[in-house]
């Protein structure tokens, strides 16, 4: 190896030194999180933890965890992820499949194509979206928070341009072979895509769980609040008039900040868990995807 | 002669038709979905020029009233706020939106070992799948004047503490800060791919001409990054009305009004508080008008000289 020159050297510690600093920013208010759900209160009050628990216990995660609001909004949260993430990758790959083809294939995609990114330059904003739910009647159902999401023009952009990277022939021996569209799209194409699938899966999953602004509007009662929803209410509202007298003579024997520390953290993990495949994904994602040379 | 042509090519185009039917019937359920969730709501936006009464439902016989909710809109000095802390905290996430994520991944290029390299990328980039209402917890804990880990290191170093969230003179710079502290990971990853594209024989090329690490910088990694710093710019002249809902609804309080309200979550009260449909819409349809105009150039312009298409 080639030795440094003295002003190389240099320039590489001031370098490494910042670029740690800047990982440490970024990772400190999760440790600090982290840290404080796991510590006492008097300790947490006292300001003694930064990403060390002080004074270990868990009695705020055994507060959360024997919350019914809690596993209420848990549950939601669930059920919008079950329905709303395999329903809105069917139609990313409905749509896409088709606008993936060629003029020749299908006269009226560059129509069709106009319809969909027409949505990405205009919108109705939020007033006639809200009324348009309250119209509909589907204020405090759950299809009010999955259908006005179903169709993610960019991730749909993302799909086509995967599906357009697969051979032409491929698709032609499927229809000599006598297969229709849709046997081609779902036997040949998507078999395919698989990485490029299980990436927009996780980018929808992400979107779907840390969704909180229509979880608020489009209910009526908190108590179908999705877990995202429900923590603005408990961590950014700090709403206390949704606690009974008992939950609030609770809270003063456990410190509310480890508590709210704790149920930050407990949103978190699914984030965590499928961050490092994501990661591996969507690098690639967004480098094929968005930007065409 | 005529006819019988007709009738061949009418044969004809029922044969594409047939072949193509199941790409449309593919279609069909996400041009329904559209049609209704998008494009209704875009049609409701003639509410701005209704006295709206919500019991009469959306598109129902409402009284019309010409310009007379924008021009109620515009006489409240919350609209003239809102509208300009817009744009002052969209233009500043803008530039630095561009400029850290540049400087953060050629400082990143300049690191030869790679496992350090994909352990900095894997943990700058988390912030960025996070939602604003964990980092809204997360920040008004951090920052809180009295009990916050920041105040309490700037009053250890003997410095007075700061309402970071509650002080108009500095709310701003925090809104900014943590947008950047967000979003700069995630940036980077398009300027590092364009790295990685460049050819490493140029490199060799700039050091047989002597040119030092600086130098092979400034005429060999920027002028390969420069295409895509372009396109970033342009791209990004479509958000200079997107201060950024989800971050500012998470973290003002009334005490910022007069520093962090923008227009959308000024909609979001006038409309979905204080009930006033009709003139939330004028709000959020002068946004809408605006935003199109810049979107639109924005793309046409990558278009014209970056040859960028979406579709």
């Amino acid at each position: 190896m080639k030795k440094m020159t003295k002003g190389r050297l240099f320039f590489q510690i001031i370098n490494y030194t910042v670029l740690i600093l800047l990982s440490a920013l970024c990772l400190f208010p999760l440790l600090n999180i982290l840290a404080m759900s796991f510590s006492s209160a008097t300790a947490v009050s006292a300001g003694k933890v930064s990403v060390w628990p002080v004074e270990f216990n868990t009695y705020a995660y055994s507060y959360v965890i024997g919350k019914r609001d809690f596993w209420n909004s848990l549950l939601k949260s669930v059920e919008r992820v079950c329905i709303g993430v395999p329903f809105s990758m069917l139609i990313t790959i409905l749509v896409a499949y088709p606008l993936s083809k060629e003029r020749t294939q299908l006269r009226l995609r560059s129509f069709y194509s106009w319809i969909f990114f027409f949505t990405m330059l205009f919108s109705g904003g939020l007033i006639p979206g809200y009324l348009l739910i309250q119209n509909l009647h589907l204020m405090d159902t759950i299809w009010a928070l999955i259908l006005p999401m179903a169709v993610p023009v960019y991730n749909i952009v993302l799909m086509l341009n995967f599906f357009r990277g697969i051979p032409r022939e491929l698709e032609e021996a499927a229809l000599i072979d006598g297969a229709n569209q849709f046997q081609t799209c779902f036997r040949i194409y998507v078999p395919c895509a698989k990485p490029s699938i299980a990436t927009l899966t996780l980018f929808c999953f992400i979107t779907h769980w840390n969704s909180y602004f229509d979880g608020l509007i489009f209910s009526n009662f908190p108590e179908s609040y999705p877990l995202a929803s429900f923590l603005y209410t408990v961590v950014v509202q700090r709403d206390m008039s949704l606690l009974s007298m008992e939950q609030i003579r609770e809270l003063s024997l456990v410190d509310d900040r480890t508590i709210r520390c704790a149920q930050i953290f407990i949103a978190l993990i699914p984030i965590m868990l499928i961050y490092p495949f994501a990661q591996k994904y969507f690098v690639k994602g967004m480098t094929v995807g968005s930007v065409k040379g | 002669m005529a006819s019988g042509k007709k009738k061949v090519k009418n044969k004809y185009s029922f044969a594409i038709f047939k072949r193509e039917l199941p790409l449309h019937l593919m279609l069909l359920p996400g041009l329904i979905l559209v049609a209704v969730f998008c494009y209704t709501p875009m049609a409701g936006l003639i509410i701005a020029f209704q006295k709206f009464i919500p019991s009469k439902g959306m598109f129902g016989d409402q009284q019309w009233v010409g310009l007379g909710n924008f021009t109620y809109v515009f006489s409240l000095p919350g609209f003239n706020q809102a509208l300009k802390n817009t744009i002052i905290i969209a233009f500043w996430k803008i530039i630095l939106g561009l400029a850290v994520p540049i400087i953060f991944a050629l400082m990143l290029n300049e690191v030869q070992r790679n496992g350090f390299k994909r352990t900095v990328q894997t943990v700058v980039y988390l912030p960025y799948f996070l939602s604003w209402v964990v980092l809204g917890g997360i920040f008004l804990d951090m920052l809180s004047p009295s009990t916050g880990i920041i105040n309490q290191i700037i009053t250890a170093l003997g410095g007075k503490s700061i309402f970071f969230l509650g002080d108009n003179r500095y709310f701003k710079s925090t809104l900014i800060v943590t947008d950047i502290w967000k979003n700069f990971g995630y940036g980077a990853i398009v300027y590092l791919a364009a790295i990685l594209g460049i050819d490493t024989d140029l490199y060799e090329a700039a050091q047989i001409d002597g040119a030092n690490r600086w130098r092979q910088v400034w005429h060999v990694t920027l002028p390969g990054m420069r295409m895509i710093i372009v396109l970033m710019m342009v791209l990004s002249l479509g958000n200079v009305l997107n201060a950024g809902f989800d971050q500012i609804f998470n973290l003002y309080s009334k005490a910022v009004y007069e520093s962090g309200d923008i227009l959308d979550t000024f909609v979001y009260r006038l409309g979905l508080i204080d009930a006033q449909y009709g003139p939330a819409t004028a709000v959020g349809l002068f946004k809408s008008i605006i935003s199109t105009m810049f979107i639109s150039v924005s793309y046409w312009l990558a278009y014209k000289f970056a040859d960028y298409r979406i579709f």
